[in-house]
């Protein structure tokens, strides 16, 4: 159950949200819609405790997250705009150190498969530095594919850069994500059809957020 | 809990050898320092013997310097360092992971090097000693005092310079010490005094700086 109360966030001078509230529950999607500069990038690290919001709270299971952070970042999965990829390292080996840097165990086996899943597999011990930007991507995205068992996952537009077999196979693992009884927030710009029980919809336009609740 | 801090040294360590460049040019700025010194200065052996020790530490510490921004840097704009901010282990752990790398990477070969200067330089066996010993314990100060500085300064304009700034008196202490070490040997005092100075430090920082560290990269990555 993710809970935002009374949310504001104020850039610079300029105010992007103020009293927003939202509940999410789990099993459903939230999908995070507005126009460039709205702040919606600024929520999703709001609710991700990267970002203190000017006012309100972010609650995890009815708990502040600010008050407990260790149990709420270890229910969470973040993939933001950068992709924390380093040129350096082969696929496999960032793969690997960022599920070490995140504080989870990976075998062998399940690395392989989430690599081919993301549909990598065959560049896994190539160096990041010579993949395209798709595939580089799809390095950050094979973390979700190694972690199906983490309840919350805070999305920043994943579908960026992404062929459309690849933009199917994410949608594809985000509603079975939910289906499963999880917990998806999700920003993008691109219309991509997510079969989901229960959706819910915020708007960021500047003023007050308004909320949309649907059920498909 | 203590795989994490391995991982992240392990990384590091393999990050700074696949970017050697980086790691070289701290080591190739260190040996021009030192052995360019002797031009300007002079090349009376008394002389340079005298100011070996505080040459060798000035360039260690100059160096040090240099090296600070790639500390956070690369990971600050790779979006490896929010990953990091987000972990489920202690974010103070993976700090002193990360600046114990740095040595790893930065003062440990200094120091090594500081062997071969003591030959330079004439010094005798013991003062070279000495030299090496300080180093070994007071390069590792540095890097985690650095990496408040860096942390502080991360993504700002001109960060290295203000960075430079924010450190370079809380250096001098190391500085003092270490080099006063050396010419205590050479004139015969004990060292004792200065190596609990210095190890004091050691634990001091090793203690407090991973968690101002933390603290300062929550508010940079805001």
């Amino acid at each position: 159950m993710l809970d935002a109360i009374h949310l504001s966030c104020e850039r610079g001078d300029r105010r992007l949200f103020a009293g927003l509230d939202f509940a999410v529950a789990p099993g459903s999607l939230l999908r995070v819609a507005g126009s460039n500069g709205t702040g919606k990038t600024s929520l999703l690290r709001i609710l991700c405790g990267l970002l203190e919001p000017t006012a309100g709270e972010v609650r995890w299971r009815g708990q502040d997250i600010r008050r407990t952070r260790d149990e709420y970042l270890r229910d969470l999965v973040y993939i933001g705009h950068l992709n924390g990829v380093k040129d350096e390292l082969t696929v496999r080996e960032n793969l690997q150190i960022a599920q070490a840097i995140a504080g989870r165990r990976l075998d062998d086996a399940t690395a392989r498969r989430s690599l081919e899943a993301v549909g990598i597999g065959h560049v896994e011990h190539t160096m990041a530095r010579f993949l395209s930007q798709g595939q580089r991507r799809r390095i950050a995205l094979a973390r979700l594919f190694a972690t199906p068992d983490a309840p919350l996952w805070i999305l920043d537009e994943p579908f960026t850069a992404l062929d459309v077999r690849g933009v199917a196979a994410l949608s594809q693992l985000i509603s079975s994500h939910v289906v499963h009884g999880n917990t998806v927030v999700l920003v993008t710009h691109q219309d991509v059809a997510i079969e989901v029980q229960r959706q819910q919809d915020v708007e960021l336009n500047g003023g007050p957020g308004s909320i949309a609740e649907a059920a498909c | 809990m203590l795989s994490i801090f391995m991982q992240v040294v392990r990384r590091d360590l393999l990050l700074a050898m696949r970017q050697k460049a980086d790691v070289l040019n701290t080591l190739f700025f260190f040996v021009v320092v030192v052995t360019i010194a002797p031009f300007g200065i002079g090349s009376e052996p008394a002389l340079l013997r005298d100011i070996a020790p505080g040459l060798v530490w000035v360039a260690a510490l100059l160096a040090a310097i240099l090296s600070l921004p790639r500390l956070f840097a690369n990971d600050y704009a790779d979006g490896t360092l929010e990953q990091m901010l987000l972990s489920a282990e202690p974010l103070s752990l993976i700090v002193l992971a990360k600046a114990t790398a740095h040595w790893l990477s930065t003062g440990l070969p200094l120091t090594a090097m500081a062997v071969v200067f003591g030959l330079v330089f004439d010094l005798d066996r013991y003062a070279t000693l000495t030299l090496v010993a300080t180093l070994a314990v007071g390069t590792p100060v540095l890097s985690l005092i650095g990496s408040i500085g860096a942390a502080l300064t991360l993504g700002l304009r001109g960060g290295a310079v203000l960075a430079s700034l924010l450190v370079l008196p809380l250096y001098i202490p190391v500085l003092i010490f270490g080099a006063g070490a050396v010419s205590a040997v050479a004139s015969g005092l004990a060292v004792t005094a200065y190596f609990l100075l210095l190890g004091a430090f050691l634990l001091f920082a090793a203690v407090l700086t991973p968690w101002a560290v933390s603290i300062a990269l929550r508010i940079s990555v805001e």
